[in-house]
């Protein structure tokens, strides 16, 4: 237990700050929890899944849930059309979503803030240049955007994480671009430049982490509708193609059964909304924890 | 004033031509060229082919294809479709208002019930009133709407019976479209139970497309009013004694209420893309279905067209709210 020695000898780390904050926030403890919850899932799927996610039992067409009458215990949420086991294609649906929501927030973030650090760090014309840019990408619906560059890509997984991870640039750029403008002129930057530092260095060492607190926050509610539009193209059929388990996708197979199967189409929705309130409410808490201007109060 | 108009509108002009490119060049980034694709599966001949791509100009250079383009757009003409042939600009105005009526209607459902949850969550700050409502509106923000029409679907229509799943009216009642409003076309036609039909079919779309917002408004209004309450002026109002609703809704409200209306001109993209979803669960004849079908059927010019109109309207709205914001709150303007 050499880690609880350290704290008692040390004054609180910044880790310790920031947990007794997010702490205090129930709603974020419980998101956090679930959400570690459908992680290990995710990961451990091929262990926890009773059945394989593609393999189609002729037997058990549309079976309903293990509590409904006529369920069984071995199918615990039912089946599909096909005689796919729900259950474990929604865990391995989990994998996709969260991979999608990862791989969208890293590219966002990423690009976002390396454009954003460069528009407000130089400003002028560059700034004006960059910023028009993304006038023009929020000038249209998020959806619709992603839609079309989806149509001109090709459906399927990847073009529609490189879509989303697109329209999802502006906030980021916008964010960093006003972090930087507020704290660029301030005395610590100055001192740092007088002192010999180079742009480079001030940047992304003297500037940057300053700036994280309101990226980290938009960075949680990046990924919730990463996964939300992800799903929303799946459902549109342009997003991750069947049979893949990806939730989205799974919801437009079912559509045709909604008067016979409520369940095919209930249970995919659930996940898609557990995981992204799961998400949602760690990023309020992150922001109660992060924001300065809410922790005085 | 003026100035702030003009100035916002200088700042339009760059932003309508990088949206024109954008919907320019979509079209030719797809794989084949436009003839191509007109041409669908039939064989053509290299002169033919040649002599349709110097018809339509595409053996131009490119920038005097823009330029056109661009003064065409300028003409009103957004193209046609390759599959019906009529233009885009006539199918969008036909379409248009199915989408104003059911965003309007999503959007003053949002208001109505998001501004006094927001008030109320405010005021009881901390009790479970306030707790439940903002559990409320997470729930609802994080709300995969698809999956919401198709729950109400099941529940609403399928197992109570009580609305229909799927259009604008029922197919018993025809008479002339005269606004492109259903609600008001109904009422002026005069046949008995076409209004209370309209309502019926217009009820779970628009219950779908106000979650998002309704959630949003619930929680900023919230936030807003916190700030407010705790403000040197809410203070003197109570301890002039004022009553309780007079401080609340007259004196904090008002001043809570710029950063909302923000945030409701903020929705307009929200609902939009909402309305896509929407539109497609419910076979709302609006533009976001359409939208949608011509994706589909590589109807490409009617989806360039489109683009382009509703990128001009989401601009056009964003400077209407940001003149009304200038408008209510004059710091804004220097």
């Amino acid at each position: 237990m050499a880690v609880a020695e350290i704290k008692t000898t040390t004054p609180p780390t910044g880790f310790a700050e920031f947990w007794f904050y997010f702490s205090r926030n129930k709603g974020a403890v419980i998101g956090l929890a679930i959400f570690l919850i459908i992680l290990v899932l995710a990961i451990f799927a091929p262990i926890v899944t009773p059945h394989s996610p593609s393999i189609q039992n002729r037997d058990v067409l549309l079976l309903p849930p293990a509590l409904a009458t006529g369920g069984q215990w071995t199918y615990l949420l039912g089946t599909d059309a096909v005689g796919r086991d729900i259950l474990s294609r929604l865990i391995y649906g989990a994998r996709f979503s969260l991979f999608i929501g990862l791989v969208v927030v890293t590219i966002s973030v990423i690009s976002g803030v390396l454009v954003g650090l460069i528009a407000g760090y130089f400003r002028g014309r560059t700034d004006t240049i960059i910023m028009r840019v993304m006038d023009i990408i929020l000038a249209f619906p998020s959806l619709l955007l992603a839609l079309v560059l989806v149509a001109v890509l090709g459906p399927g997984l990847v073009n529609a994480m490189i879509a989303i991870s697109l329209v999802n640039l502006p906030h980021f750029v916008r964010l960093t671009r006003a972090a930087v403008m507020s704290e660029r002129t301030k005395d610590y930057v100055i001192a740092s430049r007088v002192a010999g530092a180079g742009t480079m260095r001030l940047m992304f060492l003297t500037i940057l982490p300053n700036c994280l607190a309101p990226l980290i926050v938009q960075a949680t509610l990046a990924f919730s509708a990463a996964i939300l539009d992800a799903a929303a193209l799946g459902f549109l059929g342009m997003g991750a193609q069947p049979p893949t388990p990806e939730w989205g996708t799974m919801l437009a197979e079912a559509r045709e059964f909604i008067q016979r199967a409520w369940w095919v189409v209930t249970f995919p929705g659930l996940a898609i909304l557990i995981t992204v309130l799961a998400i949602n409410l760690m990023g309020d808490g992150l922001r109660d924890a992060l924001d300065p201007k809410l922790k005085r109060s | 004033m003026l100035r702030f108009i003009f100035g916002r509108l200088a700042v339009l002009i760059p932003t309508f031509i990088g949206v024109s490119i954008i919907a320019f060049s979509f079209i030719r980034l797809l794989p084949g060229d436009p003839v191509m694709l007109m041409s669908g599966e039939r064989v053509m001949s290299p002169e033919r082919h040649a002599q349709l791509m110097a018809d339509l100009g595409l053996d131009r250079p490119v920038y005097i294809q823009y330029f056109d383009y661009l003064v065409n757009l300028l003409h009103g003409d957004f193209g046609s479709s390759i599959v019906t042939k009529r233009a885009v600009l006539d199918d969008f105005l036909q379409l248009f208002p199915a989408t104003i009526e059911l965003s309007l209607c999503a959007i003053i459902l949002a208001v109505a019930l998001g501004v006094p949850a927001g008030v109320l969550a405010a005021v009881k700050r901390g009790t479970w009133l306030d707790q439940s409502l903002m559990g409320t509106a997470l729930i609802g923000y994080s709300m995969p709407i698809f999956w919401w029409g198709l729950l109400l679907v099941i529940f609403f229509s399928g197992y109570l019976g009580w609305t229909p799943v799927s259009g604008r009216i029922s197919l018993m009642y025809f008479f002339p479209q005269v606004t492109g409003f259903m609600l008001i076309d109904s009422l002026i036609s005069g046949q008995a139970g076409a209004f209370k039909s309209a309502v019926t079919y217009l009820i779970l779309p628009t219950i779908v497309l106000a979650t998002v917002p309704l959630a949003v408004i619930a929680r900023q209004t919230r936030s807003a009013m916190l700030e407010v309450l705790g403000e040197d002026y809410v203070r003197t109002a109570r301890s002039k004694g004022l009553s309780p609703f007079r401080v609340i809704g007259v004196h904090a409200l008002r001043n809570a209420l710029i950063p909302v209306v923000t945030t409701i001109g903020l929705q307009v993209g929200v609902l939009l893309a909402g309305a896509i979803l929407t539109e497609t669960i419910f076979s709302w004849p609006g533009i976001g279905k359409w939208m949608v079908d011509s994706v589909f059927k590589r109807d490409y010019q009617v989806v360039q067209g489109g683009l382009m109109l509703i990128a001009a309207v989401i601009m056009v709205i964003n400077l209407i709210v940001d003149v009304l914001y200038g408008f209510i709150n004059p710091r804004i303007r220097h």
